[in-house]
C-alpha cells in the first residue's frame, strides 16, 4: 500500500472502531473491548509505518475535491510532514494505552460501549487534524474533539460536579472556536485557499494583507483548545471526568492540538510580530498562574491538570520565539510522560479511595500497595521537572535554550521581547515545577499515618501500560534531541550549557525547598491534625472510586480544590497566596462577575420585556375582539321562534328593498 | 277560474302558518303550522303553473310534478319531525319548544335539561333536586 493509502486509514480505523462500538454496544458487548483496542492499536503500527516512510523527508502531500464549491475550495487533502508523522505516532500510543488502561479502569461500568466508542472517535478525530492538509477537514476534527471532550468530562453525569464540568468545558472551548472560525475564513479569502501548503506560500509570498487580526482570531481559539490564559479555567474542572479520558484528552492530545495547530501555521504568526509578543505574554501568564495554582491544590488530578496548562505554555513559549521544533519536541515529550503521570494517579486513587493529597499524606505504606505506580510515576515527575536524563530535561532545554538565542539576537523570526518574556517565566516556570512535583510525590507517596487500605493487586491493563509509557519518559528526549532535527525544522535541539546549568540548577533549588519545607511542616503538623475523605465503596473497579471521591471532595473539606491540612508545604511555601493559588486565583469568580452575571442580568430583562411589555399589547390586541364576541354571542338566546323572527324580518326587509329598487324609488 | 282566488288563499294559508310557527308552543302544532305554509306553497306552484301553461303551446306541467315532489318530502319531513318530537318528549317530558334551549350561549349541559324535568316530571336523577333547588 502507498504511504497516502496507509496516512488514510490511520484516522479511519478508530472512526469505523467507534461506529461499530456504538452500534454493536448494547446487543453483542463481547466484542466491545476488542473493538476499543484493535482499531487503535493497528492504527499505530499504521501510523509508525508512515513515520518509517515519510522519514522526515520531503512532506506528502495528497488532496481531492469533492464537490466544487464556487469559492474557496475545500478539499481533502492530507499533508504529512515531520510533525505531523510524529505526533500522530504520539497520539495513537498515547491513546492505545487509555484504551487498553480504560478495559481495567471502567470494568463493570455499564457506560464503558459508548465511553470506548467516543474514545476511538476522539482519537479518530485527533489523528484528522494531525494528518489534514486542509483548514476545513482540520476544523471538522477539532470541533469532533470538543463534542467528544465534552461527553467524557460528563461521563459521570449523576455528580453534578461532572455536569458543570462538561457544560464550562464546551463553552469556554467555544468561545474559542468562535474567533477561531472567523479567523480561519479571513485567512482563506486573503488566501484563496484552505490548503495549508498554499497558504504557507501566501505567507512566503506576503499574500496575507491583515496577518495580526487573522494570527490574533486564532489565537484565541488556540487558547481555548489548549487551555492558555486566559480560557484555561475549563481544565481543572475537567478532571471530573474519568482519569484515562484526563490522560489521553486533558493532557496528551486535544490540548496539545493548538500548538500543534499553531506549530503548523507558524510562518503566518511570525509574519505578525505583535502576535508574537501577544503569544509570549500568554505563555508567561499562563506559566506562572498554573505553576503556583498547582503547588496550592489538593486533588492530586488538578494538580497535574494546573502542571498540563502550565507544560502547553512552555510549548507556546517555544513558538513565541518561532522554533517549532522545540514546541513539538516538548509537546511529544510531555504528552508521554503527562499520560504517565495522569495513568499511575488513577492507580493511586484506586488503591488510597481518595484524590485528596491532605489523605493521602496520612496514610502509611502507599507506595508499597501500588509499586508499579510508585516507580514510573517517579520516572515522571522527574521528567515533568526536567532533571537530566529524563525526556523532560532535554525537551525543556531546547525550549530554554531557543528563547535563549532570541534573547541573544542570533535569530530574525522573533521579537526580542517575547524571548526574554518567555525566558524569564520559563527559568520561574522551571523552579515552581520541581516544587509541586516534589510536593506531589512527598505527599502521595511519603506519608504515614494508619495504613493504607488493601485491595489486592491493581489490574494488569492498569499497570503494564504505565511501563510501556515510561519507557519514552524516561528515553526519548536522550535519543530524541539528535534525530529530531531531521524531522522538523533542522534546528539544533541539543540542549545549550548556560540554560541547561541554570534551568536543572533552579528545578534542584525548587525541589530542595520543598523537600525542607515539608520536614519542617510534616514534623510539627501531620501527626495531631486528623483528615480524611476515604471512598465508600473500595472494593469496586477504579472508575467507580474516583467518581466518589471527587464527588465526597467538596463534602468533606468544603471546596473542590482546597484542604485545610498545615502539613502541606504548599501552604508555608505560598505563604499568603496560597488560599488564592488553590481558587486558581478567582479567575472563576472574575469570569462570574464579568460575564455570567451580566448575561443573567440581560436574561431577566428580556424576560421582563417579553412577559410583561409584548404581552401587554398582545392581550391588548385580543381584548376588543373577545369584547365584539361577547355581545354577538347574547343573541344566541336558544329560542327558535326568536330566530325565525329574525329570519322573516330580514327576508321582509330584503323583499321590501327588491321591490324599492325594481320600481326605480 | 282567476288566478287572485288560489294566490290570496294561499297567503292566507302561509300566514296563518307562519303565525303558528311564530306564536304556538307545541312542538306539532308548529310542525303542523309548517304543513300549512308547505301546501300554501304548493298551491301556488299548481295555480301558477295552470296559469302560466294557459298561454304557452306546449307545456311539461313541471309545477304540478315539482308539487307531487314536494308532497312526498313533506311526508317523510314530518314524519322524521314527529318521531324527533317524540323521542324529545319521552326523554324531556315535554314538547314545549320555549324549554328546549339547549343552543342557548352559556347553556350547560344539565341545566335547561334538569330544569325541565323537574317542572313537569318527577326527577329522575338526584341533580335535578338540586338544580331545582337552586332554580
Amino acid at each position: 500500500m502507498t504511504t497516502t493509502t496507509l496516512a488514510v486509514l490511520v484516522p479511519l480505523l478508530p472512526f469505523l472502531g467507534a461506529l461499530a462500538g456504538l452500534l454493536l454496544g448494547r446487543t453483542a458487548p463481547g466484542f466491545v473491548r476488542p473493538l476499543a483496542v484493535l482499531p487503535t492499536l493497528t492504527s499505530l503500527a499504521l501510523a509508525a509505518t508512515v513515520a518509517w516512510r515519510q522519514g522526515g523527508d520531503q512532506a506528502v502531500d495528497a488532496a481531492t475535491e469533492l464537490t466544487p464549491t464556487g469559492s474557496v475550495p475545500i478539499e481533502l487533502a492530507l499533508h504529512i510532514d515531520g510533525f505531523a508523522a510524529l505526533t500522530a505516532v504520539l497520539v495513537t500510543v498515547v491513546a492505545g494505552c487509555v484504551q487498553i488502561y480504560s478495559t481495567g479502569y471502567l470494568r463493570d461500568d455499564p457506560r464503558y460501549p459508548s465511553y470506548a466508542a467516543l474514545v476511538s472517535l476522539f482519537t479518530s478525530a485527533m489523528l484528522l487534524v494531525v494528518y489534514s492538509g486542509d483548514l476545513m477537514v482540520l476544523l471538522v476534527g477539532w470541533e469532533v474533539m470538543g463534542i467528544c471532550s465534552y461527553f467524557l468530562v460528563g461521563h459521570y453525569w449523576e455528580t453534578p460536579e461532572a455536569r458543570a464540568a462538561s457544560l464550562k468545558a464546551f463553552l469556554v472551548t467555544k468561545l474559542g472556536d468562535v474567533p477561531f472560525l472567523i479567523g480561519l475564513f479571513a485567512l482563506a479569502t486573503e488566501a484563496g485557499s484552505f490548503r495549508i501548503t498554499r497558504i504557507l506560500g501566501a505567507v512566503a509570498n506576503g499574500g496575507i494583507e491583515h496577518p495580526t487580526l487573522i494570527a490574533l482570531l486564532l489565537l484565541a481559539g488556540v487558547a481555548g483548545k489548549s487551555a492558555q490564559f486566559p480560557l484555561h479555567t475549563w481544565l481543572p474542572d475537567a478532571m471530573a471526568g474519568p482519569t484515562p479520558v484526563s490522560a489521553l484528552i486533558h493532557a496528551a492530545t486535544m490540548v496539545a492540538a493548538g500548538v500543534y495547530f499553531i506549530a503548523r501555521l507558524l510562518p503566518l504568526f511570525e509574519a505578525s510580530q505583535a502576535a508574537m509578543v501577544v503569544l509570549a505574554v500568554m505563555a508567561a501568564v499562563t506559566m506562572a498562574g498554573s505553576a503556583l495554582a498547582a503547588l496550592a491544590q489538593d486533588d492530586i488530578k488538578r494538580v497535574l491538570a494546573y502542571s498540563t496548562i502550565g507544560q502547553l505554555g512552555y510549548m507556546t513559549g517555544a513558538l513565541a520565539v518561532a522554533d517549532r521544533g522545540a514546541a513539538v519536541f516538548h509537546l511529544l515529550s510531555h504528552g508521554a510522560f503527562k499520560a504517565l503521570l495522569f495513568l499511575a494517579a488513577g492507580v493511586i486513587i484506586h488503591a488510597a479511595g481518595t484524590n485528596s493529597l491532605a489523605a493521602m499524606t496520612r496514610m502509611g505504606h502507599l507506595r508499597d500497595r501500588v509499586p508499579d505506580a510508585y516507580w514510573t510515576m517517579t520516572v515522571a515527575l522527574l521528567a515533568l521537572a526536567a532533571i537530566p536524563p529524563f525526556s523532560g530535561f532535554f525537551s525543556k532545554e531546547a525550549v530554554l535554550g531557543v528563547a535563549e538565542h532570541v534573547v541573544t539576537g542570533h535569530t530574525e523570526h522573533a521579537p526580542a521581547a517575547a524571548g526574554w518574556i518567555v525566558l524569564l517565566a520559563g527559568l520561574v516556570m522551571a523552579l515552581l515545577t520541581a516544587a509541586y512535583a516534589m510536593r506531589l510525590w512527598l505527599l502521595a507517596f511519603r506519608g504515614y499515618g494508619t495504613e493504607a487500605p488493601d485491595h489486592g493487586r491493581q489490574p494488569l491493563t492498569m499497570t503494564m501500560v504505565l511501563w510501556v509509557l515510561a519507557v519514552p519518559s524516561l528515553a526519548l528526549g536522550g535519543f530524541a534531541f539528535r534525530v529530531l532535527p531531521d524531522w522538523f525544522d533542522g534546528h539544533d535541539l541539543t540542549p545549550t550549557l548556560t540554560t541547561s546549568v541554570l534551568g536543572t540548577g533552579v528545578a534542584l533549588v525548587g525541589g530542595i525547598i520543598t523537600y525542607a519545607t515539608w520536614r519542617h511542616t510534616t514534623a510539627h503538623a501531620a501527626a495531631r491534625v486528623p483528615l480524611g475523605a476515604v471512598a465508600a465503596h473500595p472494593e469496586g473497579d477504579a472508575g467507580l472510586v474516583e467518581a466518589e471521591a471527587i464527588a465526597t471532595h467538596e463534602p468533606a473539606y468544603g471546596d473542590i480544590a482546597y484542604a485545610p491540612d498545615p502539613s502541606d508545604p504548599g501552604r508555608l511555601l505560598l505563604g499568603p497566596l496560597h488560599r488564592h493559588a488553590a481558587a486558581g486565583f478567582h479567575l472563576d469568580a472574575v469570569y462570574t462577575t464579568l460575564f455570567v452575571r451580566p448575561v443573567r442580568a440581560g436574561a431577566s430583562l428580556v424576560r421582563f420585556l417579553d412577559r410583561e411589555v409584548v404581552e401587554t399589547y398582545v392581550r391588548g390586541a385580543g381584548t376588543l375582539p373577545r369584547w365584539l364576541g361577547a355581545a354577538v354571542r347574547r343573541a344566541q338566546t336558544g329560542n327558535l321562534q326568536t330566530y325565525v323572527s329574525a329570519l322573516l324580518a330580514g327576508t321582509v326587509v330584503l323583499a321590501v328593498a327588491v321591490v324599492l329598487v325594481a320600481t326605480g324609488a | 277560474m282567476h288566478l287572485a282566488y288560489p294566490a290570496v288563499l294561499s297567503a292566507l294559508l302561509f300566514c296563518t302558518g307562519l303565525y303558528g310557527v311564530l306564536a304556538r308552543r307545541n312542538a306539532i302544532l308548529v310542525l303542523m303550522s309548517v304543513e300549512l305554509m308547505l301546501n300554501a306553497v304548493n298551491l301556488n306552484l299548481v295555480a301558477f303553473d295552470v296559469w302560466l301553461s294557459r298561454t304557452a303551446e306546449e307545456t311539461l306541467h313541471s309545477g304540478q310534478a315539482l308539487t307531487l315532489f314536494t308532497i312526498a318530502i313533506a311526508a317523510a319531513e314530518i314524519g322524521i319531525g314527529l318521531a324527533i318530537v317524540l323521542a324529545v318528549y319521552r326523554n324531556r317530558g315535554t314538547s314545549d319548544i320555549d324549554k328546549l334551549r339547549d343552543t342557548a350561549e352559556g347553556h350547560e349541559p344539565d341545566g335547561p335539561d334538569s330544569d325541565a324535568t323537574g317542572r313537569e316530571a318527577p326527577a329522575p336523577r338526584a341533580a335535578g333536586e338540586k338544580a331545582e333547588a337552586t332554580a
